[in-house]
């Protein structure tokens, strides 16, 4: 039953000799073969028996999502076009894991390209939710979400450029941590767009997600948009008590919300409770948030993609699938003669309406809260003739992805009848993940809705 | 209302090196018009005094010095390794220039 341990647990309980490092990648493999069908969360399974490892994480294998080249381990992406793809190199942040002790447990499944907010855009098969496998998982992490909340991993591995870790951690009723921009190398990431993709941790509890963070993040020479700004242990921000910090709510106010911030007003009285004040707050309209993504995100897309041309490895542009053809290619639109100003240029400069609306926001705030979906996990087959579907899911992560800014996932509801959850986004300024880590960490002490600090 | 033709879509597929059937042409054409009807709202926005934004964390210029790095190199074996077809340890590729 070590598959149902937190990443804390497993290291405390190494560390004691209490356990093996073999037992846990029995129990972990047990439980994948046991799941793997149904729940269709790996692509590829890595068995190769752990070694034991001196360094901090002692060998545990974690969950990947399958767009981290993994040297030796096939990588997807979850499309054709990377079928057979065998990367010969390990990207930063897999070599960081591997120099901190970790090791790849498998591949998980995510929306072709990480084009979506479903997994059901895989060309490999969607990912059922394992809370309410009637619903979808999220995404595009919804393979590395359904792993960590199926116990089918100690924990994961995903990547975000607006709401592909924090949308499926709230979907999956599961702790997501999006970093600052250039916080976590990109070097040996499929890209997607390249100037909001942000590699970050998906764990059982904000400790894992602060533990796991510690070990990825950093300086890259081969990924020159990492900061080199030094990284903290973001473990010193667990158990820090709130009292006295500032936060602002937004989105409180939006069409269509009232349900989900009707919940999430009751949660917030925690935050009181523990001696922070919380106040409402506008902040710009996401709804163009959504728009100015749309156009950066297939245009960045669109040059991205234009190097899978089947030469070098993969399979040819034939290959591709409906929405990555369809991102492609209105990114090309977009970007090309005569459309560029009207489209790019006018995102980019709505993009730094929202970084100003964050300086004012901060000045007051310590950090922001939101709901981090719009609601609960949307039922399979959701996304079927939705072009905008992830874009209108992801409303309330996009305006910090392109802001650069780092946001964590706590789950702060669950219904009873469903099992679905509902998730909190804690927004933190540039470089200041340790404030939001620690606001995420008292809120999920203080309250029923994590899985694994509330087992009965 | 955005307007997109099949002309349109065909040239753009072009552009990007996309093959689209008849029947995908339709279908993109009308995913592209959903898609620019939302995004039409930016055009709302006063950007009049506001530059754009390329890279959030203000950095500019990042150069590394320009040499060999061998703990970063492919051996020929592995720079081979995923190529569909290879010829005497170079990877194929198509023909590009019209042959005419």
């Amino acid at each position: 039953m070590l598959e149902t341990k937190t990443l804390k647990e497993v290291l405390d309980l190494l560390e004691s000799g209490e356990i093996t490092l073999a037992e846990v990648h029995k129990d972990l493999h047990t439980a994948i073969s046991e799941k793997n069908d149904s729940l269709n969360v790996y692509l590829t399974v890595n068995n190769a028996e752990a070694s034991p490892s001196t360094a901090a994480l002692k060998g545990i294998p974690i969950a990947v999502k399958d767009n981290y080249c993994t040297k030796g381990i096939r990588t997807t992406a979850s499309s054709t076009v990377l079928d057979t793809f065998i990367p010969q190199y390990d990207s930063t942040v897999i070599a960081k894991l591997k120099a901190a002790g970790g090791s790849v447990l498998g591949k998980t499944n995510l929306d072709a390209w990480a084009h979506g907010s479903s997994t059901e855009t895989s060309q490999y098969g969607r990912t059922l939710n394992p809370r309410n496998p009637e619903h979808l998982p999220g995404g595009s992490s919804g393979g590395s979400a359904a792993a960590v909340a199926a116990d089918m991993a100690i924990a994961a591995l995903g990547t975000e450029t607006a709401g592909s870790i924090r949308q499926p951690a709230a979907w999956c009723g599961i702790v997501g941590l999006k970093p600052t921009y250039g916080r976590c190398s990109r070097y040996g990431v499929v890209p997607m767009a390249s100037s909001t993709d942000s590699p970050g941790p998906m764990t059982k509890t904000v400790e894992d997600a602060a533990i796991l963070l510690t070990h990825i993040a950093g300086h890259d020479k081969y990924d020159g948009t990492t900061g080199d700004q030094p990284v903290p242990d973001f473990t010193k921000a667990i158990d820090k008590p709130i009292k006295g910090m500032k936060i602002g709510y937004v989105y409180h106010d939006i069409e269509g919300l009232e349900d989900g911030n009707k919940i999430l007003a009751e949660q917030l009285k925690t935050f009181e409770k523990l001696g922070a004040t919380v106040e409402k707050v506008d902040a710009l309209d996401p709804h163009y948030a959504i728009s100015v993504y749309t156009v950066v995100q297939r245009g960045e897309v669109s040059s991205n993609l234009g190097r899978f041309d089947g030469i070098r490895y993969g399979n040819d542009r034939s290959h591709f699938g409906d929405e990555a053809k369809r991102r492609i290619m209105l990114g090309t639109y977009t970007l090309s003669k005569g459309y560029a100003d009207q489209y790019y240029n006018t995102a980019q400069k709505v993009r730094s309406l929202y970084i100003k609306d964050y300086e004012e926001l901060f000045k007051k705030f310590d950090v922001l809260v939101s709901l981090t979906s719009p609601g609960y996990a949307k039922k399979v087959g959701a996304t079927d003739g939705a072009a905008m579907f992830g874009e209108l899911e992801d409303m309330l992560l996009e305006p910090s992805s392109l802001s650069g800014l780092p946001g964590i996932n706590v789950p702060c509801y669950r219904d009873e009848e469903t099992n679905l959850f509902l998730g909190m986004n804690i927004v933190a300024p540039m470089w200041q993940e340790e404030k939001m880590i620690q606001v995420a960490d008292a809120f999920e002490k203080a309250t029923p809705w994590n899985t694994w600090r509330n087992r009965k | 209302m955005s307007t997109i033709t099949p002309q349109q879509v065909k040239h753009i597929a072009n552009l990007a090196n996309i093959p689209v059937t008849e029947g995908e042409v339709t279908d993109l054409a009308d995913a592209f018009e959903e898609t620019l009807d939302v995004v039409a709202n930016l055009q709302s926005v006063d950007t009049s005094k506001v530059e754009p934004t390329h890279q959030v964390t203000g950095l500019e210029n990042v150069l590394r010095e320009d040499v060999v790095d061998e703990a970063h190199m492919f051996t020929q074996a592995e720079a081979l390794a995923n190529a569909k077809e290879t010829h005497e340890g170079f990877i194929v590729v198509p023909i590009i220039i019209d042959q005419e």
